[in-house]
């Protein structure tokens, strides 16, 4: 068979490539005993010095979600998970006193470096200022397992009067700001997954960004599963207040193990009056490996809460790795003129499941909300765009449009598109568009015509696919991300 | 008790057990194979009426009929002249059913075709495991039509007609007609349903449609039932190759209806069009649910569903195109539209695509919004009153989707449904 005919031989080279992020790092881990119970729970706050109120949020998260069942409606299969035969704490150990980045594991530093992340505050440290061109410094908190490691440019952005650091410190710190948000969004009984999280959840990051202040960088976190048999279950409350800005970036890896691995997140947003959140996520979880052995469970609930007039939440991802992902960044549009915005672009390979989308539910007046989701499958991966549209009586005037789109390569794969609609008020306008195709072979035919090698021509293809999208990331991000596209999709075709 | 029924609220357990006791109490006297009706009553022995946790009745709240104790109809019947007087004025024969039985008196029995009557019409393709209400079909069905078109032949046009007469809010009844269809090769027919009646019941029936290959059906149906009236439909309806299904349902009646369309394109080159319109007003809920099934290399199947909403109704569309591995060349599109006209007004829309081929061209689409204000006053400012300037635009709005309906006769008994509909939505 000629390679120009054969795009689902290209892909299958293509997702050959090897994980690299797969390799683990032997650390010494300090990790709670197997099982979730009451006292698990009080081990988990006690080790992390809670206050008794958040340990009785615990508790009663605990207790709800012992009386939830696991949701089955996603398009994902799994064997039963045993959610007592899981750490629930699993951390580095590291020396006494805070975590200046001198105390931190030099094996953990390491571990970043060869991730590529700069947790050292190098450049900034010598006193270098960016070269003109060169990207801009990004303020990065770093998780590993279930322990925020190191928090960069926190003086920094101390002085503008953000407030960036590991949850945990947050709740030390800034008590009543988490007391007042936390769980606003996400209550601790709004699904089975983010009602474990609440009970368990060990780190994150916390930021606050005070009236009227323009973040003066990107935000990031990096997440990190590293230990065997644990769960990560991190934690994310940003809240900018009337007037700010900020954009946040989220990274995440896992070493590459046979077993699956439960990844848990719960990710709150609230935007008060003309205020902006930006959330870009580049989600690389390992996936697995061509048989469907290993990889991580991404079950993770992400929700903002536009509750200010004017407000705007932005949600961008890039999702390319976990074995499942069961994911719907959502925006409650409560503020009168908000917007809510979704951007995704989902790859789906080997036997990966992705049941992802999000939901725009319509409250205030004027309300409006953009859906682009580009879903890619390949392999005999399975992927489903699911999201719900609601408008609620009161949101006269709200607008939506959404478009999704569909790519299969190869004829072993699956593309799915589950859109809800409910509207409760005829001023609003609500469009839904779908397309599912492959790649065309004229425009494969095309690009091998002009010289390019068949795994160029895809991955151009395959970029002008999602273009969409990726224009909505930050621009480092966007370059991550096109790279990791071909990466995931590399070995797909010829 | 099963997991799935013990997880249901009390009323819907309720519910179900009074059609079992009925069925109890009846299945001495019931016609028919009586495996088949033994099989139906395990299913929904185990499976109950669905409950909105079930994902394809997520917008449908079965709690007013699984509320109501239905009884059976009583053998004598009102004479139903005034129901009658209400069919479309169609010249073709026809096979009338009143409160769920056939009445030789009131039918005029076709000549191209061949038809069996007295007790159930079971087929092969109903999937009582599956699908709640065809489970209690299959258990409390008492009668039904077998309609058999020879290879070949063109069995012209046939009603199809159910009137519901005997039920009272004392004492509402159900029934649950099941029919089957089978159309030989390159057979054709035009079946045209209507559904009226006066009162409060239960209409709950079945049509298996088994089409061979090259056949031709074209499926009309008239949702016109009583206000008071619950209709739960389903259709199966099997395409074998370059066979064709084409049909349309317009719903305006019915406290609560619904249609269930499973249809399966079997066959190279098959093709399916599954359109409907939904005019609701009042408090009326109707519900359009369907499941396209590619199975076989390029087919195509189309599907516009509309949805006119007045007052406090509700309408909602549930539409899935699955395609099989092996459906390459799948041609597919779905596009559903709702016009709400009034501020309490509500629609559910869910359009799905499944899909697991690489060279399909699938989409759908999906619209919601109210009448245009400025087609409105362009209409307006050329002197045209209020209400005919929204009849013209409501009628616009549908007659895209009523064009493609060739069945002249058909169309216009749809149309003046239409016009009635209007009429006492102004009024």
């Amino acid at each position: 068979m000629s390679h120009a005919a054969d795009p689902a031989g290209t892909v299958e080279a293509v997702t050959r490539t090897p994980y690299k992020w797969g390799f683990a790092t032997e650390i010494e881990t300090e990790l709670a005993p197997k099982g979730l119970n009451p006292d698990i729970i009080r081990l988990i706050s006690a080790r992390k010095e809670e206050p008794a109120w958040l340990l009785d949020w615990r508790l009663a998260a605990f207790t709800a979600w012992q009386a939830m069942a696991e949701p089955h409606w996603a398009h994902v299969h799994h064997p039963p998970i045993d959610y007592q035969d899981l750490h629930y704490y699993a951390a580095p150990k590291r020396r006494a006193g805070p975590a200046r980045l001198e105390d931190v594991d030099p094996e953990l530093l390491a571990t970043y470096e060869k991730l590529g992340i700069p947790l050292r505050e190098r450049a900034i440290l010598a006193g270098v200022e960016p070269a003109a061109g060169e990207a801009a410094p990004v303020a990065v908190d770093a998780v590993f397992d279930s322990v925020s490691v190191a928090t960069t440019f926190r003086a920094t952005l101390a002085k503008a009067g953000v407030i960036f650091c590991p949850i945990s410190d947050a709740v030390r710190e800034h008590p009543d700001l988490v007391r007042k948000y936390l769980g606003s969004v996400v209550p601790q009984g709004d699904n089975f997954y983010a009602a474990l999280n609440s009970a368990v959840f060990t780190d994150g990051s916390f930021v606050y960004v005070p009236p009227g202040v323009r973040c003066p960088m990107e935000l990031s976190t990096y997440f990190r599963i590293n230990a065997r048999n644990t769960g990560q279950f991190e934690r994310t409350l940003i809240i900018a207040d009337a007037g700010s800005h900020v954009s946040y970036l989220e990274g995440c890896t896992a070493p590459q193990r046979d077993e699956n691995q439960l990844h848990a997140a719960v990710v709150e947003l609230v935007a008060l009056d003309d205020a902006q959140i930006k959330y870009s996520t580049v989600q690389n979880w390992y996936p697995g490996d061509a048989e469907g052995r290993g990889g991580i469970y991404n079950f993770v609930t992400k929700r903002g809460a536009c509750r200010g007039a004017r407000s705007r939440i932005s949600w961008t991802q890039v999702e390319t790795g976990s074995a499942i992902t069961w994911k719907y960044p959502s925006c409650i549009l409560a503020g009168d003129d908000s917007v809510g915005e979704f951007y995704s672009v989902a790859v789906t390979t080997n036997r990966q499941q992705a049941d992802t989308g999000t939901k725009m539910i319509h409250i205030g007046r004027n309300t409006r909300s953009t859906i682009v989701s580009k879903g890619i499958s390949a392999g005999r991966s399975d992927n489903t765009y699911r999201g719900l549209v609601r408008i609620m009586p009161k949101a006269a005037g709200a607008r939506n449009h959404t478009q999704c789109d569909s790519l299969l390569i190869g004829d072993r794969c699956g593309a799915h598109t589950v859109p809800y609609i409910e509207s409760r008020n005829p001023t609003a306008k609500v469009e839904h568009e779908a397309t599912t195709s492959k790649i065309a072979d004229d425009q494969l035919f095309y690009c091998r015509q002009r010289g390019l090698s068949e795994e160029d021509a895809v991955n151009l293809i395959v970029n002008g696919f999602c273009k969409e999208v990726l224009k909505e990331l930050p621009m480092e991000f966007a370059v991550e991300a096109q790279k990791l596209l071909a990466v995931s999709l590399e070995g797909s075709v010829g | 008790m099963n997991t799935i029924v013990a997880l249901q609220p009390a009323w819907l357990r309720e519910g179900a057990a009074s059609f079992l006791a009925r069925y109890e109490g009846l299945r001495a006297r019931l016609p028919g194979d009586t495996a088949v009706r033994e099989a139906g009553a395990a299913a929904f022995r185990a499976r109950g009426l669905p409950g909105v946790r079930d994902e394809a009745w997520h917008y449908t709240s079965l709690r007013p009929l699984a509320e109501t104790r239905f009884a059976e109809p009583l053998t004598a019947i009102a004479a139903c002249d005034r129901l009658m007087a209400r069919l479309p004025a169609i010249d073709a024969p026809r096979l009338v059913f009143v409160d769920g039985r056939y009445r030789d008196d009131l039918s005029v029995v076709p000549g191209a075709v061949a038809v069996r009557v007295g007790g159930p019409a079971y087929g092969s393709l109903a999937q009582p495991e599956r699908d709640n209400m065809v489970a209690l079909n299959t258990m409390l069905t008492g009668d039904g039509a077998a309609i058999e078109v020879a290879a070949g032949a063109d069995g012209g046009t046939l009603l199809l007609v159910s009137l519901g007469s005997g039920g009272t809010a004392e004492r509402p009844i159900a029934f649950h007609p099941r029919h089957a269809l089978h159309l030989g090769r390159a057979a054709r027919l035009a079946l045209i349903e209507v559904a009226i009646g006066e009162g409060v019941y239960l209409h709950n029936p079945v049509l298996e449609a088994t089409l061979e290959e090259g056949a031709v059906l074209t499926h009309l149906r008239l949702q016109d039932e009583s206000r008071a009236a619950f209709h739960l439909a389903t259709l199966y309806a099997d395409i074998a190759a370059g066979a064709s299904y084409d049909g349309f349902t317009l719903a305006v009646g019915a406290r609560l209806g619904r249609l269930e369309v499973h249809a399966r394109l079997a066959g190279r080159g098959a093709a399916a069009h599954v359109n409907a319109a939904q005019l609701l007003g009042g408090r009326q809920h109707g519900d359009v649910t369907s499941v396209i099934t590619h199975d076989a290399p390029a087919c195509i199947s189309r599907q516009t569903v509309k949805n006119v909403l007045s007052g406090h109704a509700r309408g909602v569309f549930q539409g899935r195109i699955a395609v099989a591995r092996d459906a390459q060349k799948t041609d597919g599109y779905q596009m559903n539209q709702a016009l709400l006209l009034s501020p309490d007004a509500e629609v559910d829309s869910k359009p799905e695509l499944q899909i697991h081929a690489d060279d399909v061209k699938c989409s759908h689409g999906a619209t919601v919004g109210e009448l245009d204000a400025e087609q409105l006053f362009y209409l307006r400012s050329r002197g045209i009153a209020a209400t005919d300037a929204r009849a013209m635009l409501v009628r616009a709005f549908l007659g895209g989707a009523l064009e493609p309906i060739a069945h002249e006769a058909g169309r216009r008994a749809l149309e003046a449904a239409i016009d009635q509909w209007w009429e006492s939505e102004a009024a």
